[in-house]
């Protein structure tokens, strides 16, 4: 337990004192949100109904961009080896590193959704609907991306790669997110249901992630 | 013969050689009857008119675009549990004739929907979910081509493959979980099919005929395989060969 405390500590100090991984991921965020309203004209009522949809979009493509460095830097300074070797089980590994990207690279993009929302025109309460829906449905996003990372250990030069590979199984997150957001602003629907299933995909993704993930880094290393 | 006999090539090449015929004929015959039963025998519905005889192409590549995911994902087991040797041949050789069969599935199935529902897409849960096993498909076949080591690859696959096999329930029962546009199973159900004799004799014909075909096409596409990888090997003897002498 101690050495994945320390896993994710370390993790955190190197997104905070290299590359700014946190702080460039939220720059992403911010430039995908503010290129929307360029390319669909600046009406504000259109603005505010696609909001939360600009604002999933925006979250999955800045933490898809994030990942094809998360085990690959790790092999390349040849730290991958040694938590191989280490006793602990590689998928509480992952699993661990997954914790530590996601507070480094995800959490900070549920803490900028409000004040994105507000170039957006969004209402109070749909914020506190974006905002809730991404604090729980980001951790799936990672710990499903963390598949792909750790494939971009065999892949080398994946980079775009990983990008096509995850996206096609992170869609019924963005489905159910988006209608559990857009239940809240229109109010005709029920906002628990999906929000319910967001919860459900976000808890099995935490589970099945380190798993294949796990088994992807040791099928790319042998 | 048990599936660990075939796990030596040679022996595989010699199946293949036995089994690729009759695959083969067994899928022209059918299809052939199929075809003719579809487009002549069969009466037209008495709503969707002639356009039903499109369902006799859609509901069978359909399937086996599933069928043949099942297979990658049994194929992905035997990589990575079994390490069976075979294993991730039949699992590359499955996934462009897979992607064809869903491409097929999807194109009929727009083709269709034109006349009858008016349009050639809805985001529907049966088409999303089809759509995203064709982009599955499609990833799969590019991770194949980015790493050069088959063995790697292989591996690498099987996981994706076995990620991936969440959504083959999703789109097995879509139509039941979610009630939109695409039609509820009617084949396969409790209680029986909901589809008269007259229309069902072709379209199981023409499914039987569909499924030799892709027993033809990946004992062929794996037999190619295993002499691609053959004549890699040779190659790299040869180069290795060449920079000694």
């Amino acid at each position: 337990m101690t050495a994945l405390i320390a896993l994710v500590v370390r993790d955190l100090r190197l997104a905070v004192r290299v590359g700014g991984g946190a702080f460039v991921g939220v720059l992403f965020f911010l430039a995908v949100v503010v290129v929307m309203p360029f390319a669909i004209g600046p009406d504000l009522n259109l603005l505010r109904r696609i909001g939360p949809a600009i604002l999933w979009i925006g979250a999955l493509l800045a933490s898809l961009l994030a990942l094809d460095r998360l085990f690959a830097q790790d092999q390349e300074d040849g730290t991958l080896d040694l938590l191989l070797t280490a006793r602990t089980p590689l998928e509480l590994v992952a699993a661990a590193k997954g914790l530590a990207h996601w507070i480094a690279t995800g959490l900070p993009l549920v803490l900028a959704a409000p004040v994105l929302s507000l170039l957006l025109n969004l209402e109070p309460l749909a914020i506190g609907a974006v905002v809730l829906t991404l604090l729980v449905g980001t951790p799936a996003l990672t710990f499903i991306g963390l598949v792909g990372a750790a494939l971009a250990v065999t892949l080398r030069r994946g980079g775009l790669l990983v990008a096509v590979l995850i996206l096609p199984l992170s869609i019924p997150i963005l489905i159910f997110g988006i209608s559990a957001s857009n239940a809240a602003v229109t109010g005709g629907l029920p906002f628990g249901a999906p929000f319910t299933i967001l919860c459900a995909l976000s808890l099995g993704s935490l589970v099945l992630g380190p798993i294949a993930a796990g088994a992807a880094i040791r099928a790319g290393l042998d | 013969m048990a599936l660990i006999d075939l796990a030596n090539p040679t022996r595989f090449l010699a199946f293949a050689r036995a089994a690729i015929p009759i695959a083969g004929v067994l899928a022209a015959g059918l299809l052939a009857v199929g075809i003719y039963l579809a487009f002549f025998v069969a009466p037209e519905d008495y709503q969707q008119g002639a356009t039903v005889r499109i369902l006799y192409i859609h509901v069978p590549s359909a399937w086996l675009g599933m069928a043949c995911y099942v297979v990658m994902t049994l194929s992905a087991l035997g990589t990575l549990v079994w390490k069976h040797p075979l294993a991730d041949v039949s699992q590359k050789a499955a996934a462009p004739i897979g992607a064809a069969f869903t491409l097929l599935c999807l194109v009929t199935g727009a083709l269709w929907g034109r006349p009858m529902w008016g349009t050639y897409w809805v985001w529907d849960a049966r088409l999303t979910s089809t759509l995203v096993l064709l982009l599955i498909y499609l990833g799969l076949i590019a991770l194949w081509r980015t790493v050069e080591d088959p063995g790697r690859a292989g591996r690498a696959a099987a996981v994706l493959t076995l990620v991936g096999a969440v959504n083959i329930p999703i789109i097995k029962f879509s139509v039941d979980w979610w009630n939109t546009l695409h039609q509820p199973t009617s084949v396969i159900r409790l209680g029986g099919p909901t589809i008269h004799s007259s229309i069902l004799t072709p379209l199981l014909i023409m499914a039987i005929g569909a499924t030799a075909l892709f027993v033809a096409l990946h004992l062929s596409a794996m037999r190619n395989e295993i002499l691609r990888r053959r004549v890699r090997t040779l190659r790299i003897l040869a180069a290795q060969r060449g920079a000694t002498a």
